[in-house]
């Protein structure tokens, strides 16, 4: 193929990548939208292989990787997304460094040196941002695949002068970049690319369990940047494009997750939440009453109930109850009642991640209602019933300005008429805080596992 | 205008009006389908795999080759299993209705 093919073959290849994220704004065109995406990287990849002399072996490397990627996505559990999700960005990471370094290895392959001669500067400056960004997005993700996954804690782990080691590190990183540019050879653009993985690594594991979603997002948004990085580097508009779609794609979920936490970007990057904290609720002394009663209460309240909206939070998919809750809101349906879901935007590890938990338990997508759309409603609902979550619901959010979560958005269920929570004890939710939800008079706890609650009132109402 | 214009410069135009682009397309996406937003991005960002096979292009083997060949297969798995996951939670969406 010609370059000009290759190169209009590599535009319609955007174009479909960028109607796959349109086809997202309904989950009516999103399957559509996903298909776009594959047709698109269909076409990306075989102009590509059209021009490359090692096809087999190349071939040989997407049918492995290909297999692995699939027998992934057909196992993987979808409480699991935001490991996944974390542990691919770690793949594309160390796939741009790797590229970069071959970049280097032979700049004459990728037609962007004449043979003899030596890198250009603009094309040094891009091999180092590709470079460094790839860098930390490939360690970063690992760290937070480990604290998603559980196999590192996920307390933030700080100690004294991490900033000032951070940034040392950074202009360390910086300096040896300028080194690189000034006479390319391997010395700078390896010590260079080292601080970069070591500050990955640096970076992520201050950071706290409760800020994961803000993480994983951001991640997300840097395998996107690193991506644009090399298509700089390889003058290729496809790349850059595809690239700057992820890479703003993610910086808007960051953001979305911080004003849905309350939080400052650079608080959550510089880190600490959800460590320090955890003892907030014990300094009043004052011992609190909270009411206390059976599944069967609680059937009998929501059974007599005109209306009932279900707060689901994480703690519903860790009991692995999603099937449950359907099976009591076909029940309380069929009685008439009108049962919908409130979805707080944290609610989960990543963005939308309850969403999904509840489509995969089959619940009726009209019965999903956003926050922003049914926390008006509250004050004329007759029972709420909170299960698996905590700080979401929290009142000190909107009254008290001494919480460390004061001006959080939350889900007004202390407006309801009745609230039920289902709770394994009074324990304190990620930021560490106690609840007044839980003590008011109109509240009634219902103490035992998300999942064998909502199976025993299911009994009861039958 | 003889003077040429340096890639660079072509690449930050397009850089630029394609972040625009993003930006504008991503705040349409309904927060339902934001954890799809994520798989399916990862699948994209998978296209460095075009990368990735121009550096396991040349001939003659040697260590940008291999290193090429290596990172074709850990992009592929992300081009895979992103849009694989993504059909497959999409699809869960779409069984909804009565």
């Amino acid at each position: 193929m010609s370059a000009n093919s290759v190169s209009l073959a590599y535009l319609v290849a955007a174009v479909l990548f960028i109607l796959t994220l349109k086809g997202l704004s309904s989950p009516t065109t999103a399957r559509r939208g996903n298909m776009f995406g594959m047709i698109g990287m269909a076409i990306a990849v075989l102009t590509t292989l059209s021009v490359t002399h090692n096809w087999q072996y190349i071939l040989i490397a997407i049918a492995v990787g290909g297999s692995i990627g699939a027998l992934v996505a057909r196992r993987i559990e979808m409480t699991a997304m935001p490991e996944l999700v974390a542990a691919m960005h770690s793949l594309v990471g160390l796939a741009a460094v790797l590229v970069a370094m071959a970049a280097f290895n032979n700049p004459v392959a990728y037609g962007i040196a004449l043979p003899g001669e030596l890198l250009h500067g603009s094309n040094r400056i891009e091999l180092f941002i590709g470079t460094f960004v790839g860098a930390i997005t490939f360690t970063g993700s690992i760290i937070a695949f480990g604290k998603l996954s559980g196999k590192l804690s996920g307390r933030p782990l700080r100690f004294m002068g991490q900033h000032w080691l951070n940034l040392a590190l950074g202009i360390a990183m910086l300096a040896f970049g300028i080194a690189f540019f000034l006479e390319p050879s391997w010395t700078p653009f390896l010590i260079m690319t080292a601080i970069a993985l070591l500050l990955g690594v640096l970076l992520i594991m201050p950071i706290g369990g409760a800020d994961m979603p803000v993480v994983v997002s951001m991640l997300n948004s840097y395998s996107g940047w690193a991506a644009a990085g090399i298509g700089f580097t390889l003058n290729n508009n496809m790349l850059i494009i595809a690239g700057s779609l992820v890479g703003s794609s993610g910086a808007i979920l960051s953001y979305i997750m911080c004003k849905a936490m309350n939080r400052a970007f650079f608080n959550v990057i510089l880190g600490g939440f959800g460590g320090e904290a955890s003892v907030a609720g014990e300094e009043d002394g004052v011992q609190k009453n909270h009411r206390s009663g059976s599944a069967d209460d609680a059937a009998f309240l929501m059974g007599n109930a005109d209306s009932v909206i279900i707060v689901p939070g994480y703690g519903l998919a860790v009991a692995r109850a999603q099937h449950a809750i359907n099976e009591m809101s076909k029940v309380l349906t069929e009685k008439g009642v009108k049962v919908r879901y409130a979805i707080h935007p944290v609610a989960g590890r990543m963005p939308g991640h309850m969403n999904v938990l509840l489509a995969e338990a089959e619940v009726p997508y009209e019965q999903v209602v956003e926050m922003d759309e049914i926390n008006n409603e509250f004050a004329d609902t007759d029972v709420v019933l909170v299960i698996g979550a905590n700080d979401v619901v929290n009142p000190a959010a909107k009254n008290d300005k001494s919480s460390s979560i004061y001006g959080m958005p939350i889900l007004d269920v202390y407006k309801a008429r009745t609230v039920l929570v289902v709770k394994r004890s009074m324990a304190t939710g990620y930021a560490g805080l106690d609840n007044d939800l839980f003590y008011m008079d109109k509240t009634m706890m219902v103490f035992g596992d998300a999942k064998k609650v909502v199976e025993d009132v299911i009994k009861a109402l039958a | 205008m003889t003077e040429i214009v340096d890639p660079l410069v072509m690449n930050l135009t397009v850089f630029v009006l394609a972040i625009f682009i993003g930006y504008h397309v991503v705040w349409n996406v309904t927060p339902a389908l934001h954890t799809p937003l994520m798989a399916v991005t990862n699948a994209v960002s998978g296209i460095i795999i075009v990368g990735a096979m121009l550096a396991a292009k040349p001939q003659e083997m040697d260590i940008g080759t291999i290193l090429g060949l290596v990172a074709v297969t850990l992009a592929a798995i992300n081009v895979f299993g992103g849009f694989l996951v993504t059909q497959r939670m999409l699809s869960m969406f779409k069984k909804k209705g009565k």
